[in-house]
């Protein structure tokens, strides 16, 4: 058992907008250890990358508030740090790297200003030992050394993926944050691309959260997973049951809408309906309205999270004692 | 034996770029039989839109033919055009950006009615419209809705109606779900699966995802750099690709289970530029099994190695 890198407690992230507030992150709680990675699984408007803005500061204010909840990061709770305490710690003990490699660089500069400025901001070198370290990220990802002088244009897809890890990991941070990091990228691409941070995260020992939506990605590189949807962690569990004993009636149907490359199944058995409107989340469990095994309770209160085993929770009632027994 | 809808041959398109000549799609022959589904692959630039593209007509051919049902597409007169365009449809990559945002539903489905007058009376065609959305799953009260009022899902389902409002007998479908959640994905596969056997249609799927394209398609063909390197049935490209360039990437595919994986073979570098390409075989610069100087010098032809199973490659 490591230490507990990151916990977070209720954190509820809300969108205050015209049409009505959004709860986008709703109360979740989870945590993750030194070195361990997290995969962060659900569909689009889950709350994933709202969840990642939040332990970030990031979330675009207004409209967006964190408006409860602990982060707790290395003991010390962050939402109680200043603007400026918060800036020391993002980008140097947390980094991210966002999802669209195409926009995240900026254009005008050459790659090793990008790569040297963050090395200048956060530690206490001069010009060219910052150089002297941006040459020896950009050759742990794979770009040869003369390349940093070139813009982003001149880079693919992967290479300038590449380049962006190589910006977050830059100052050793304890944890990262990786949104989607292969989703825009080719699947020979997005193989290297893995692989390269598979490598780096056993390399500097870092925790790391992994942002996906796709659940061959986490059972590549994931330690424990976490299943969002309509901004609830409906079940969080380590790799093993999740994968082998999945719980939550929304995971279940997860796994059975994506077409196995190795097995030969005819149909696929998709979760029926649609994610429902942000403005206009059903009461009770958010799930009640597609759910398979819905039944009257679910429709009252969110239901309270079991544990069914010491690494694996889930929030259903199916689960819950006396009710679940009931309706098997 | 199903006989042939569509046969391609000696396919190819050259565009000219201010860099030189863009060889986006470079002899492809293949065919696709009768009320079967060919899947077509490949990663980003590697010409499988190009390809879709031409066979709809919507890109003019450098040089070879598509022929429909025996007959030439390229060289038909405006009328047998028409015509045979009610027979080829296409379903778009992005649901986000292909309906026209100032039409409504009805509007969108019944545009392809006006324009081959099929329906005389105005309420016979608004009743084939509410017909048609129906078959695709699409509520009645969405009848008057804009797209922006609908999500991807949904939206995709309004560009599979237009596809199929005119009973086509091939539908070339790009990227259908590349856009999609999974959830949504899995519905929209299962709704192009019931029409295919409803209205027997013929597909051409064009995807970057191969547990997409394994799941729905009879054969499937890779494409890289232009180039077609392998065409087989879905089973044997999983069990036994033989080009190097589809064992890497059956084997990128990340699969959702707890079984042990496979040596994973992993690429040097990225895909080359199309633009005034090499003598010798596209994968060359990133082949593991590469043979010089043949590899480099000649250009591979496309071979029938096993009966149905053709590869592109000096080792086969």
């Amino acid at each position: 058992m490591g230490n507990k890198i990151l916990e977070i407690k209720g954190l509820k992230v809300h969108y205050i907008t015209d049409d009505g507030t959004v709860p986008a992150v709703d109360g979740i709680d989870m945590e993750i250890e030194e070195g361990e990675t997290l995969g962060l699984v659900g569909e689009t408007g889950a709350g994933k990358t709202t969840t990642a803005l939040g332990i970030m500061n990031l979330v675009p204010d207004p409209p967006g508030k964190i408006v409860d909840g602990e982060i707790i990061f290395n003991g010390e709770n962050l939402r109680a740090k200043s603007r400026e305490a918060y800036r020391q710690i993002r980008g140097n003990k947390i980094s991210m790297i966002f999802q669209d490699p195409m926009t995240s660089l900026n254009p005008v500069y050459t790659v090793f200003d990008q790569l040297t400025e963050v090395i200048k901001l956060h530690q206490n070198v001069n010009s060219g030992e910052a150089l002297e370290r941006a040459k020896e990220m950009l050759a742990k990802v794979g770009i040869p050394q003369e390349r940093g002088e070139e813009y982003p244009h001149q880079f693919s897809g992967g290479m300038k993926q590449r380049v962006l890890i190589a910006i977050a990991l830059a100052c050793n941070p304890a944890l990262l944050i990786a949104d989607e990091p292969t989703t825009a990228l080719d699947v020979t691409i997005q193989a290297q691309v893995l692989e390269v941070m598979k490598d780096l995260k056993k390399q500097f020992n870092m925790a790391m959260i992994l942002i996906t939506h796709d659940l061959g990605v986490v059972s590549e590189i994931c330690e424990k997973v976490a299943i969002m949807y309509a901004g609830k962690i409906v079940e969080f569990a380590d790799l093993e049951s999740l994968f082998t004993n999945p719980s939550h009636p929304y995971t279940v149907g997860l796994f059975n809408s994506i077409p196995d490359p190795e097995e030969d199944v005819t149909k696929l058995t998709p979760i029926k309906g649609l994610i429902p409107e942000p403005t206009e989340l059903p009461p009770g469990c958010v799930f009640n309205p597609r759910c398979p095994d819905v039944m009257d309770i679910c429709k009252g209160e969110f239901p309270e999270t079991v544990e069914l085993s010491p690494t694996h929770r889930v929030a259903c009632y199916k689960y819950h004692q006396g009710i679940g027994g009931e309706n098997k | 034996m199903e006989k042939k809808l569509l046969e391609v041959e000696n396919l190819q398109k050259i565009f000219n770029t201010p860099r030189g000549n863009l060889h986006a799609v470079d002899n492809i022959n293949f065919f696709v039989r009768e009320g079967e589904t060919l899947g077509l692959v490949g990663e980003s630039g590697c010409g499988k839109t190009t390809t879709g593209r031409m066979i709809v007509r919507l890109t003019q051919p450098t040089s070879g033919r598509i022929l429909f049902q025996g007959q030439d597409i390229h060289t038909l007169n405006k009328k047998q055009l028409k015509e045979t365009r009610r027979n080829i449809q296409m379903v778009f990559q992005d649901p986000f950006s292909s309906l026209n945002p100032r039409m409504s539903v009805s509007d969108l489905i019944k545009e392809s009615f006006d324009i081959h007058k099929v329906y005389k009376k105005e309420k016979e065609r608004d009743e084939r419209v509410l017909e048609i959305m129906e078959v695709v799953g699409l509520s009645p009260r969405l009848v008057n809705s804009y797209p922006h009022e609908l999500d991807g899902g949904r939206r995709q389902r309004v560009g599979i109606a237009r596809a199929i409002a005119l009973n086509p007998k091939c539908i070339v479908l790009d990227e259908p779900v590349s856009a999609l959640d999974v959830s949504v994905q899995a519905q929209i596969l299962n709704l192009l699966d019931r029409l295919q056997d409803e209205f027997k249609l013929t597909y051409l799927f064009i995807a970057h995802d191969l547990s997409v394209v394994k799941h729905v398609s009879d054969r499937i063909a890779v494409m890289y750099v232009g180039k077609m390197v392998e065409l087989t049935d879905y089973k044997t490209i999983f069990k036994e690709p033989l080009h190097p360039y589809s064992r890497a990437l059956i084997s990128a595919i990340p699969t959702p289970n707890l079984k042990k994986k496979e040596e994973r073979i992993i690429l040097e570098g990225d895909v080359p530029s199309p633009i005034n390409p090499g003598p010798g075989c596209r994968f060359y610069p990133r082949c593991r099994d590469r043979i010089d100087p043949v590899c480099k010098e000649t250009e591979p032809e496309m071979r029938e190695v096993k009966p149905g199973h053709f590869v592109a490659c000096h080792r086969e």
